[in-house]
């Protein structure tokens, strides 16, 4: 594939999106003819920044958009998922496996550590008022590589 | 998206079937159903039978973690089975194989929880 192959989508904090997010970038990196593993994988990993966004970023308001800009470049898929949200006040701490700002809606605290696991490249930067934004790469072990 | 929940009551134990998809959206659903089962019923243990689970991710093993906490502080146990690779990588990664025991099926599962109680 020469250059680079980019997708944009913005849609509204709801939580019936993030199923909606997940399957729109399996669907766009489905021409990297990904295994069903790396696959599960992006679906997870975004499914975690929005799922992030929505509940930290806007504590559920469904006026606000959540945004993804993914790209396809060579072998590489990267995505970023963004919120205009409150922001994480912690960051080191918002990382840390099981750590969870809201026990009380039964969260399990694994969204970013799942994330750094399931990608290649993970990186989140957060400004408090300002939003935060979950940048990732991941690499598909196409299948045309076998013929190459 | 949806998930479907099919909760079946066999002697003391509450078998759960997850089917489709469990995320944030989901998990709502499966918490009330499985809240309202373990508070009415007769149930100890809990079967996670998790063979259609098709999609998982932390919020799924958040409303798992809750119920857990549930059923144990009633003496009981939790059990999962039929476990896809996708799910089993979840529950490695957040360590929840240190209090939930596996099985291959619900057969297996079963007979466990019998031999517990």
């Amino acid at each position: 594939m020469n250059g680079s192959n980019e997708m944009t989508l913005s849609f509204s904090a709801r939580s019936e999106n993030e199923a909606f997010a997940r399957i729109a970038v399996a669907a766009f990196v489905s021409q990297l003819d990904p295994t069903l593993e790396e696959l599960n994988d992006l679906k997870t990993a975004v499914s975690e920044a929005v799922t992030n966004a929505i509940i930290h970023g806007y504590e559920s308001d469904s006026s606000c958009k959540v945004t993804i800009e993914a790209r396809i470049e060579g072998d590489s898929v990267s995505i970023t998922v963004s919120d205009n949200g409150r922001g994480i006040e912690d960051l080191d701490l918002a990382r840390q496996p099981l750590y969870t700002s809201k026990p009380e809606l039964e969260r399990s605290g694994m969204g970013f550590t799942i994330m750094e696991n399931f990608m290649d490249r993970f990186e989140v930067s957060s400004t408090i008022d300002g939003g935060t934004r979950v940048a990732m790469l991941k690499r598909i072990e196409s299948k045309k590589a076998l013929y190459n | 998206m949806s998930l479907q929940a099919e909760l079946e009551q066999y002697r003391n134990v509450l078998i759960v079937r997850l089917r489709g998809e469990l995320d944030h959206h989901t998990a709502d659903v499966v918490r009330y159903k499985m809240e309202e089962a373990l508070l009415r019923g007769s149930s100890e243990h809990v079967i996670l039978s998790l063979k259609e689970l098709q999609f998982m991710d932390s919020s799924g093993l958040g409303v798992i973690l809750g119920r857990y906490k549930q059923v144990k502080s009633k003496g009981g146990k939790m059990v999962v089975c039929d476990v896809n690779p996708n799910v089993y990588r979840l529950f490695e990664m957040s360590g929840l194989f240190k209090i939930l025991t596996i099985h291959e099926n619900e057969r297996t599962a079963i007979s466990s929880l019998e031999v517990v109680s």
